[in-house]
């Protein structure tokens, strides 16, 4: 089949897959998809559930390791150097491509030490000093300095639900990342805290490449410039986003957008 | 044989209660309009039945509980007790041999004097087994005809059943709690006693232990019953060196098997270290005292020691230490376990390796159940008797040398109640107080276990 690829500019991919197929065991999860990711643009990945567009997202920084029975076939590169060789470091990888969740995770440690985790193992930091301005330039870039200057003792669970998840993307930040995987971020959140995370996002933009999954088409077109359909673990369609909803080309995108299934 | 009868009879005319008010319930069922009743015919047969079984069943508790006195006092009225001697233990020997013939339990009397008294005992046991056969059916069948009586179509049978089901329930919850103030005023009151004899602060404080059960029981010499040797020892060898030897390996084991370890091997190896727990402990005892100890002398006699002892704390606690490491490992894998998948992949996505995300989110998450496995295998060795006994000694001694012989306070116990003093001599009843004492620091234990769990627990969520 063919994946459109909507005559779009020219620009420097960050990462890209080359025909990635995705194992569980015996069953084919991802099927042959090929994408590149840009710096520039927020990409968001749209589809039904058990799309695979989840799984897709956790090849990216080989979270997908995690999972004993999980394959990966294909090539990945990011600048150009394929993530799947053997020799690469996962830890460094990761350090690159960072990961926010679904559903807000930080650690039972404090707020400080919640940010501070990342810098402490790869050793960003040294000293007391440095560490403090990391923690507080993660937290103001992720938006929750102001909220949560006071008590940076307090746990990061104390916090609501909304901050977590924003705590959660400053603890990605942190390790000064290039890329950030987000797996939809806002699905365990209530509208304002999502439109929160979705204005960060917009900051965010730029400085590093953002990929995010999401179940919402209207999030889709809020936050994103580069839009990707999955079905049934291929992707059919991926351009702009303003293009896949306002002008797909595949009837199945036409479908899933205007509601006839997903 | 009477309660057994009666618990039977009891039985019997339950099903029999059950039955007719099933029959009764489904006429019910079928003269209703609708074919339908408030309740299942069952919840009103399991009204009656248990309005016939639970006051039998508290009427024959109470009885058994009454009725040997009752039959003594009968035979006691009798005129062949006249001849009996007045008082104490030969008195109560014939009483015993009376009732056995005619229990039927011995096959003839042994003293002349005692012939007299089966006859009386035979009439006093058939009387008041009748009694008792007569008042069981009466409140049976009161029990059964009023529970019966009250049956209607309408009858809410099934949240009196369900309430009656509740209150059983709880019964067999207090059960438990009851007999720990059982066991702990019986504790109190014979530490009072002993406490009477011997001054608290020279039990708590002294350092010579030596009780002489031969001494007389006035004004026992109370430097004599210093306990801290006791207590130091089963510090030493329970808290100390069995920790240190249980604590990182039960750790380590359950971090393999919770990260590392592919799900077969996890198969085969977590049985094999929980069937360590179901070694009987004198087992242990064995291993300790023929294998470890001496292997111990003998490397501290070729690392130039001399002359050390051939029992010793370190093979005690050595072989405790193993004895526990299930205990410690069992509940930190579930613990950890327990700590969400997410914690770990966000560790992992930030960078962290495996034993990163161990160290420093995984062991920490699931510190609460870690401490608590740790705090209960704790007050599971200072109650351990066996390995000591067989492996340490029974010497008391206060010293931090772990080559010498040591005792606990569990090995003073068993040694001080199965010696030759008699009950009410300052000797035994140090086993009292050193019973409460052990008692109050487990309890303490637990204690601190059980709220170190509850404020953490909610860590994550």
């Amino acid at each position: 089949m063919t994946v459109v690829h909507d005559n779009l500019e020219k620009t420097q991919a960050k990462m890209s897959a080359k025909s990635v197929s995705v194992f569980y065991g015996d069953k084919k999860a991802i099927d042959e998809v090929s994408i590149d990711i840009p710096t520039e643009y927020v990409t968001a990945f749209i589809g039904p559930s058990g799309c695979g567009k989840s799984t897709f997202l956790r090849t990216l920084n080989r979270m997908n390791d995690t999972i004993p029975s999980a394959r990966v076939e294909g090539e990945i590169d990011l600048d150009g150097q394929d993530i799947y060789r053997s020799g690469m470091d996962v830890v460094q990888l990761r350090a690159r491509v960072g990961m926010v969740f679904q559903k807000p995770n930080p650690f039972p440690k404090s707020i400080y030490d919640n940010i501070a985790y990342g810098p402490k193992i790869h050793g960003l930091a040294e000293g007391k000093d440095e560490l403090d301005a990391i923690v507080e330039k993660s937290l103001k870039r992720a938006g929750l300095w102001e909220e949560v200057k006071d008590r940076l003792q307090d746990s990061g669970t104390a916090l609501s639900g909304g901050q977590q998840q924003r705590l959660c993307i400053a603890r990605a930040i942190a390790v000064d990342p290039e890329v950030i995987l987000m797996d939809e971020p806002c699905s365990a959140l209530d509208p304002i805290a999502t439109a929160k995370i979705e204005e960060l996002i917009a900051e965010l933009n730029g400085r590093y490449a953002i990929v995010i999954v999401t179940h919402s088409m209207q999030q889709a077109a809020r936050v994103s410039q580069r839009t990707a359909f999955f079905h049934l673990g291929k992707m059919v369609e991926y351009g702009r986003t303003s293009d896949i909803f306002t002008n797909p080309h595949e009837q199945r995108t036409q479908d899933y957008i205007t509601g006839r299934y997903g | 044989m009477s309660p057994a009868i009666l618990l039977l009879l009891a039985l019997g005319l339950g099903l029999a209660g059950w039955l007719a008010a099933r029959a009764r319930a489904w006429a019910f069922r079928r003269a209703s309009p609708d074919g339908r009743l408030p309740s299942l015919p069952n919840y009103h047969a399991w009204y009656v039945a248990l309005w016939i079984v639970l006051p039998v069943l508290a009427f024959v508790a109470l009885w058994s509980a009454i009725a040997p006195g009752l039959v003594s006092q009968s035979v006691l009225a009798s005129p062949a007790a006249a001849d009996l001697p007045a008082f104490g233990f030969q008195r109560q020997t014939m009483l015993n041999e009376a009732r056995a013939v005619a229990t039927g339990a011995a096959p003839a009397v042994f003293n002349p004097e005692a012939a007299g008294l089966v006859e009386p005992y035979r009439e006093a046991l058939s009387h008041y087994n009748l009694i008792g056969i007569v008042v069981t059916l009466l409140i049976a069948f009161l029990g059964g005809v009023w529970a019966f009586l009250r049956l209607r179509p309408d009858f809410a049978a099934r949240t009196k059943v369900e309430r009656i089901v509740m209150a059983i329930l709880l019964g067999a919850s207090l059960v438990a709690i009851l007999t720990t103030i059982g066991i702990l005023a019986s504790l109190v009151f014979e530490t009072i006693r002993f406490f009477g004899m011997v001054s608290p602060v020279d039990f708590l404080f002294g350092t010579h232990w030596g009780p002489d059960p031969m001494a007389s029981p006035e004004n026992p010499d109370s430097s004599r019953y210093g306990a801290v040797p006791l207590f130091w020892g089963t510090l030493f060898i329970g808290a100390i060196i069995a920790m240190i030897v249980a604590i990182p390996l039960g750790l380590m084991s359950a971090i393999y098997l919770t990260q590392y370890a592919n799900p077969a091997l996890r198969r085969w190896i977590k049985p094999a270290l929980e069937i360590l727990a179901g070694v009987p402990t004198v087992v242990y005892g064995y291993f300790a005292a023929l294998t470890i100890a001496p292997a111990i002398r003998d490397v501290a006699l070729s690392l130039g020691a001399t002359n050390p002892s051939s029992e010793s704390a370190l093979a005690a606690g050595l072989v405790m230490g193993v004895m526990i490491i299930p205990f410690v490992s069992s509940m930190a894998d579930d613990s950890i376990a327990a700590v969400p998948q997410a914690m770990r992949d966000g560790s992992l996505a930030m960078g962290a390796t495996t034993s990163e995300t161990i160290r420093r989110v995984l062991v920490p998450a699931a510190l609460p159940g870690i401490v608590a496995g740790i705090m209960l295998a704790v007050s599971r060795a200072i109650g351990e008797t066996m390995i000591v006994v067989m492996a340490a000694s029974t010497a008391a001694n206060l010293s931090g040398n772990p080559l010498e012989a040591m005792t606990t306070v569990t090995v003073q116990i068993v040694a001080m109640l199965t010696g030759e003093g008699s009950f009410d001599h300052p000797a035994t009843l140090s086993a009292f107080a050193l019973g409460f004492v052990l008692f109050m620091v487990t309890l303490g234990l637990n204690f601190i276990a059980l709220s170190v769990v509850k404020r953490y627990r909610e860590a994550y969520e």
